[in-house]
């Protein structure tokens, strides 16, 4: 049907795609924990070793877990299977509330305590109007 | 291939030029008074959620643009079919403007909402590394001057570029990311208010149809230059 050469650029299309996606699988796979961009509770508690470098957590801010004393605001995120208790001072996003996505990154001081240095707030794919939130709230 | 014949189509896209710019302009002017003017609040966002009427269609369309393309170009590089690559090289330029639009509304947004203009995560970076194929592709055909190189080397960028468009469709569901997973689903139901999913396709149809205006326009372009060099084709 094809002629000989159409048919062996055919087969170098499939080997060239083949080799890179391969190859790009498993360069992403190995480096998984640089991929995520952040850890979430449950992760934190089965690290092998508290490192030193700067991380990332991320989940949910519990709920009532907000406090605010002075400078420090100390908050829980969760979730739902595990929580890690965060303290930060400083400026945080509008977007920044209770039973809301965040996203903190900081140090680990143990597996139940995080000093962020920076928090910012994950936004989720609900869009809706405020007076059907409100709706769904009550 | 009479379907590709030059001097056909060379009428024809300029007969219809004019009726897709009015058409474009109609449907962006409904777009825009549904997105800035109709459309509501976000519960959360506030005003910043109309960003995304820009932000969400540019990506799409970007995508779009280079998904075609790769597929033109796997059959130009089987085939050796040279009308293709012509249309090819004819939509790249609003696929690069639609991603390099989709990155910086991106960032605007990112700030008043996340508190960062940038972060680098899967979704992000993986849509930068878009940006840089679009970039390459547009270069190599300034680099390359032999005819038959050129030919073969943009269109092993686009298959070879192609790999990455799932990773950035699935990034976000693959990986934890600070960007947010897909409203809109194909399985499922959407996540997104009907009242905001409105205006997010107007914009969307008002995109494409401006990607398919730059088209007309760049491939009628191509057109002439091979016309003036006085070959039949490229």
């Amino acid at each position: 049907m094809y002629g000989k050469k159409v048919k062996l650029r055919i087969l170098f299309l499939i080997v060239l795609v083949l080799t890179i996606a391969l190859t790009v699988f498993f360069v992403l796979n190995s480096l998984k924990e640089n991929v995520v961009y952040f850890l979430s509770p449950s992760e934190v508690k089965i690290l092998s070793e508290i490192k030193k470098d700067k991380i990332r957590v991320g989940g949910m801010v519990k709920k009532n877990s907000i406090n605010i004393n002075n400078d420090q605001i100390i908050f829980v995120i969760t979730d739902f299977k595990n929580d890690i208790n965060v303290s930060y001072a400083g400026l945080v996003p509008n977007l920044f509330q209770e039973n809301k996505g965040v996203v903190a990154e900081g140090f680990l001081q143990d597996r139940n305590y995080f000093k962020a240095v920076k928090i910012l707030a994950k936004h989720d794919e609900n869009y809706m109007p405020p007076e059907l939130n409100k709706k769904i709230e009550e | 291939m009479d379907f590709f014949n030059q001097s056909k189509i060379f009428s024809l896209i300029n007969k219809y030029q004019s009726f897709v710019l009015i058409f474009f302009l109609l449907i962006l002017l409904l777009g825009l008074t549904e997105a800035l003017f109709l459309s509501p609040q976000d519960y959360l966002q506030g005003d910043s959620v109309r960003i995304m009427y820009v932000h969400v269609p540019s990506a799409w369309i970007s995508l779009g643009i280079f998904s075609l393309m790769a597929l033109l170009s796997i059959l130009v590089f089987v085939f050796k079919n040279k009308n293709l690559i012509i249309i090819s090289k004819s939509l790249a330029p609003s696929g690069f403007v639609f991603t390099l639009i989709a990155l910086v509304t991106g960032s605007i947004w990112g700030k008043p909402t996340w508190g960062t203009w940038w972060a680098w995560d899967a979704r992000i970076t993986s849509m930068l590394i878009l940006a840089f194929f679009y970039f390459m592709y547009l270069l190599a055909w300034r680099v390359f001057e032999n005819k038959d190189n050129v030919v073969k080397i943009t269109s092993l960028i686009c298959i070879i570029g192609a790999i990455n468009i799932p990773l950035i469709k699935f990034s976000v569901d693959w990986w934890s990311t600070l960007h947010q997973p897909s409203s809109i689903k194909i399985l499922s139901e959407s996540t997104i208010h009907e009242s905001m999913l409105i205006p997010l396709i107007l914009m969307t149809a008002a995109f494409a149809l401006f990607s398919l205006l730059i088209f007309l326009m760049k491939y009628n372009t191509e057109l002439i230059k091979i016309k003036i060099k006085g070959l039949d084709r490229l």
